[in-house]
């Protein structure tokens, strides 16, 4: 029997600091509610809006895969390893923070606000050689089906991660109805829907709701407006 | 009453910055170090309520680590740190405190 935990919108973390509006889905930084610490692995989801020319300046971090998704606008990173770097709306960028590096990340446009997903995930072996990535994704092969943008094999679509995660992101037509099959025994799904409604094993969603499934193999999707955009993070359930 | 939390971490900029934050609130004490012998010596002179690993302690100097503070204090509570930051260390300590 599959299990289900829901979080709506609402009931998120908010932190507005003026240049930078933040929710947060599970506990991070000054939000603390020991029932949204994480999920699986899944241990940040943050969903930021950044003032134009605004960001953070250069900070540390260590043994967490983090991965970025700039929802609109455009991200100026620079860090530790020599990479620097513009990551745009339609794009994804991964680092593996393993054994520490430092990164700055600014909104690189003056006069429109970033939104963008960031999220952090345990890896499954601490202390790994700090790495840096981002890629260019069709954003056609999204339409009507769980386009495969994250996973843990260096040759499979999208980018790759230290943990047996796997993310998908999806645009759908009105009615359009599919299932996603959950990739690695153990894992859950947490999906979190960026625009629209939609309706997943029988809830309804609304925009920035997020329903974690576990104890599943498999998850119903229907898409409840035109144009829905869903992002399925498939995390084990169990910290290794 | 302050907490008092001891820090271990190899990288010398995230031990500045986790002396930082864990130093800038009132309730707690933060002392942080690079080393595992700065770490039992600390552990020696004065009582601590929580150690938090950082990055880049191995897997051997952390079994040796974890049963030397156990050895010295075996009440004191030992947690992996995550994150290098200010992100993940709040919702830790409470977490571990609660």
């Amino acid at each position: 029997m599959s299990q289900f935990i829901l979080h709506k919108e609402n009931t998120r973390g908010h932190a507005n600091h003026g240049w930078l509006n933040a929710h947060h889905s599970f506990s991070f930084a000054n939000y603390y509610n020991p029932e949204r610490m994480h999920f699986g692995v899944l241990r940040v989801l943050n969903d930021d809006l950044i003032d134009g020319g605004m960001g953070f300046g250069a900070h540390p971090h260590d043994n967490m895969e983090i991965i970025t998704i700039p929802l609109a606008g455009a991200i100026a990173h620079k860090d530790s390893m020599g990479n620097s770097a513009v990551i745009k709306s339609g794009e994804i960028q991964v680092m593996s923070a393993g054994t520490g590096v430092s990164h700055s990340e600014f909104n690189a446009l003056e006069d429109k606000k970033l939104s963008l997903l960031q999220i952090w995930l345990f890896p499954n072996k601490k202390n790994v050689t700090p790495r840096y990535d981002q890629l260019a994704l069709d954003v056609d092969a999204r339409q009507n089906n769980f386009q495969q943008i994250l996973s843990p094999n260096q040759d499979d679509e999208g980018v790759w991660i230290h943990q047996d995660a796997w993310f998908s992101l999806g645009k759908f037509d009105k009615g359009f109805e599919t299932e996603y099959k959950i990739k690695k025994a153990g894992n859950g799904v947490y999906a979190f829907v960026i625009s629209g409604e939609v309706t997943i094993n029988g809830q309804t969603l609304s925009k920035r709701d997020g329903l974690g499934i576990w104890d599943t193999d498999s998850i119903s999707f229907k898409a409840n407006t035109e144009g829905a955009e869903v992002l399925l993070m498939d995390v084990p359930m169990e910290l290794s | 009453m302050q907490t008092t939390i001891l820090y271990i971490g190899r990288d010398t900029e995230i031990t500045v910055v986790m002396n930082r934050l864990l130093n800038a609130r009132p309730e707690w004490k933060g002392i942080c170090v690079c080393t595992d012998e700065e770490a039992i010596s600390i552990l020696k002179a004065q009582e601590v309520d929580l150690v938090l690993l950082g990055n880049g302690i191995s897997l051997k100097c952390e079994k040796a680590l974890r049963a030397n503070i156990i050895a010295l204090k075996p009440d004191v509570k030992i947690i992996q740190h995550y994150g290098g930051g200010s992100g993940l260390l709040y919702g830790e300590i409470m977490t571990a405190l609660a």
